[in-house]
C-alpha cells in the first residue's frame, strides 16, 4: 500500500502495527471458530445449549453457566468456545499496542502534549480491558 | 481473486457448521423447535447483506446490525450490543491502516477526540449493561429514529470553509494536507470549534458504548460540519476513531460476559465479506436508491426496537 508523503512518522508506524494486529486477529478468529464448530476441542458450554443462554442478560448467563467475569476465561482457554476469546482479545488489544508503540516517537519529537494524550489513552483502554469494571448482579 | 478466496473460506466454515450439526442435537433444549444452528447461519446471511448495504448506503455496519439483529433474532440485547461493538470495531480496524497510510484519516485530529469518546464509551457500556432490556430498547429505538432524521436532514460539505483555526486546534497542531486523487491537487485543511466538538464527543462516546453502535453517523457531521474538516478526512478519521472508541466499550462487554463467539464470529465474517462485495457493487449501484433503502431499514428497525421496548410489538 502506498504511503502519502505528507503522512507523519507516528501515523505510519501506528498504521503498520494496526495492519498486522488486525490480520493476525482475523486469521486466528477464523481458525479458532473452525476448531469450535468442528468439535476438535470440546466446548465449556455444549453448543446445543447456547439458545438457553443467549436469551439471558449477560450477568444471568455468567451466573447460570457458572462462569466468572473479567479474565477468568483464560483458565478455560483449552475449551473451544473460550479459545475464540484469544483472537477477540487480540482485536480488542491492538489499539493499546499501537498507542504504546508511538509513545517513543512523540517523546523523540518532544511532542509532550500528544505523548501525554497517548499515555492517558493507554490508561483508559487498559482500565477497560482490566476487568476491574464489573456490572450487574455478580 | 481475494473475494473468491474469502468466499471459499466462508463456504468451508459454514459447511463445517452444517457437518457439526449432523452430530449435534438437532433441537434446542430450551423451548424452540428451530434447531440452534439455524440462528448463526441466518445471522451470517443477514450480516452479509447488511455488510453490502452498509457500504452502499455509506453507513457503518454496527448501526444496522444492532437494531436489526436485536429486533429479529432471539438473542438478548446484551449479546447483540457486544457483537455490534466487535462488528464495528473489526470494520474500523480493517479500514484503519489504509486510511492512515493514505493520509485521509488523521491521527492528530483523532487522538484528542478519541480520548474523550473512549472514556465516555466505558460509561455508556456500563449504563447499557446495567439497564433492563426494555429500557435499552426504548432508548435504542429513539436513537435510531434520531439517526434517520440526521441522515435525511444533514448536508455534507466536500471542502468546508474554515477562515481561522481555533486556539485549541492551533495549540494541538491539528491540520494537514492530503492528496485528492480525483483532482490531483494537494488539499490543505484546518479545523475550528474544537472545544464544542470535544463536548459533543462525550455524548457520542456514551451512545456508542450504551447501544453497541459504531458512531460514524455522529462522528462525520461533527468533524465535517462543525469542525470544518474536508469530507474525505471526516469520513476516514471517523472510521479510524471507531477503532479506539469501540475498543474500550468492547472490553467492558467482553469482561462482563456479553460476548458469545457463536454470535460474534459469524457476524464479523458476514459483515466483512458483505463489505468486500459491497465495494465491488458500489461502482454500478445507484447511491440515492440504496440510501433510501438503508434509511427505510433503519426506520423499520428503530420503530421495532421502540415498540418492543414499550411492549407493544413483542
Amino acid at each position: 500500500m502506498t504511503v502519502d508523503k505528507n503522512v507523519k512518522e507516528e501515523q505510519i508506524v501506528y498504521a503498520k502495527w494496526l495492519d498486522w494486529g488486525m490480520k493476525i486477529g482475523l486469521i486466528l478468529l477464523i481458525l479458532t471458530f473452525i476448531i469450535y464448530i468442528t468439535g476438535i476441542l470440546s466446548p465449556q458450554i455444549p453448543i446445543s445449549e447456547l439458545p438457553k443462554y443467549w436469551k439471558m442478560k449477560a450477568y444471568e448467563y455468567l451466573l447460570s453457566a457458572g462462569l466468572h467475569p473479567g479474565w477468568a476465561w483464560l483458565k478455560l482457554i483449552i475449551k473451544s468456545d473460550f479459545l475464540n476469546f484469544v483472537p477477540i482479545a487480540i482485536l480488542g488489544g491492538i489499539t493499546i499496542l499501537c498507542y504504546i508503540r508511538i509513545l517513543p516517537i512523540f517523546l523523540k519529537k518532544k511532542d509532550i502534549v500528544y505523548f501525554i494524550f497517548s499515555i492517558i489513552e493507554c490508561f483508559i483502554l487498559i482500565l477497560a480491558a482490566s476487568g476491574i469494571l464489573h456490572i450487574g448482579g455478580h | 481473486m481475494k473475494i473468491r478466496a474469502l468466499g471459499v473460506v466462508f463456504l468451508l466454515l459454514f459447511s463445517l457448521l452444517f457437518i457439526n450439526c449432523a452430530y449435534a442435537e438437532s433441537a434446542t433444549p430450551a423451548d424452540s423447535s428451530i434447531p440452534w444452528w439455524v440462528w448463526p447461519l441466518i445471522l451470517f446471511v443477514a450480516t452479509f447483506i447488511l455488510g453490502v448495504l452498509a457500504v452502499l448506503g455509506g453507513v457503518g455496519g454496527g448501526v444496522l446490525f444492532v437494531p436489526i439483529v436485536g429486533g429479529f433474532f432471539p438473542f438478548n440485547m446484551d449479546f447483540v450490543r457486544g457483537a455490534g461493538l466487535f462488528v464495528a470495531l473489526s470494520g474500523a480496524l480493517a479500514a484503519g491502516p489504509g486510511l492512515l497510510k493514505k493520509g485521509f484519516a488523521d491521527l492528530r485530529l483523532a487522538m484528542p477526540l478519541a480520548l474523550i469518546a473512549s472514556a465516555s464509551s466505558i460509561i455508556g457500556a456500563m449504563i447499557g449493561l446495567a439497564l433492563p432490556s426494555n429500557i435499552v430498547n426504548i432508548a435504542l429505538g429513539i436513537t435510531i429514529l434520531m439517526i434517520v432524521v440526521i441522515m435525511l436532514l444533514a448536508k455534507k460539505s466536500e471542502y468546508p470553509e474554515v477562515k481561522k483555526a481555533d486556539a485549541l486546534s492551533q495549540a494541538l497542531r491539528i491540520s494537514g494536507i492530503y492528496h485528492e486523487i480525483s483532482t490531483g491537487k494537494e488539499i490543505e485543511w484546518k479545523v475550528h470549534r474544537t472545544p464544542q466538538a470535544l463536548f459533543l464527543f462525550v455524548a457520542i462516546g456514551i451512545m456508542a458504548g450504551m447501544f453497541g453502535l459504531g458512531a460514524g453517523w455522529a462522528n462525520v457531521p461533527v468533524l465535517n460540519l462543525l469542525m470544518g474538516a474536508p469530507l474525505k478526512v471526516s469520513v476516514a478519521t471517523s472510521k479510524f476513531l471507531l477503532s479506539i472508541t469501540d475498543t474500550s466499550a468492547a472490553w467492558i462487554y467482553l469482561n462482563n460476559g456479553a460476548v458469545l463467539p457463536m454470535i460474534v464470529v459469524p457476524s464479523i465474517i458476514g459483515i466483512m465479506l458483505g463489505s468486500v462485495v459491497g465495494v465491488r457493487i458500489l461502482a454500478v449501484a445507484k447511491p440515492k436508491i440504496v440510501r433510501y433503502i438503508v434509511i427505510g431499514m433503519l426506520l423499520f428497525a428503530g420503530l421495532r426496537a421502540l415498540l418492543k421496548g414499550l411492549g407493544i410489538w413483542k
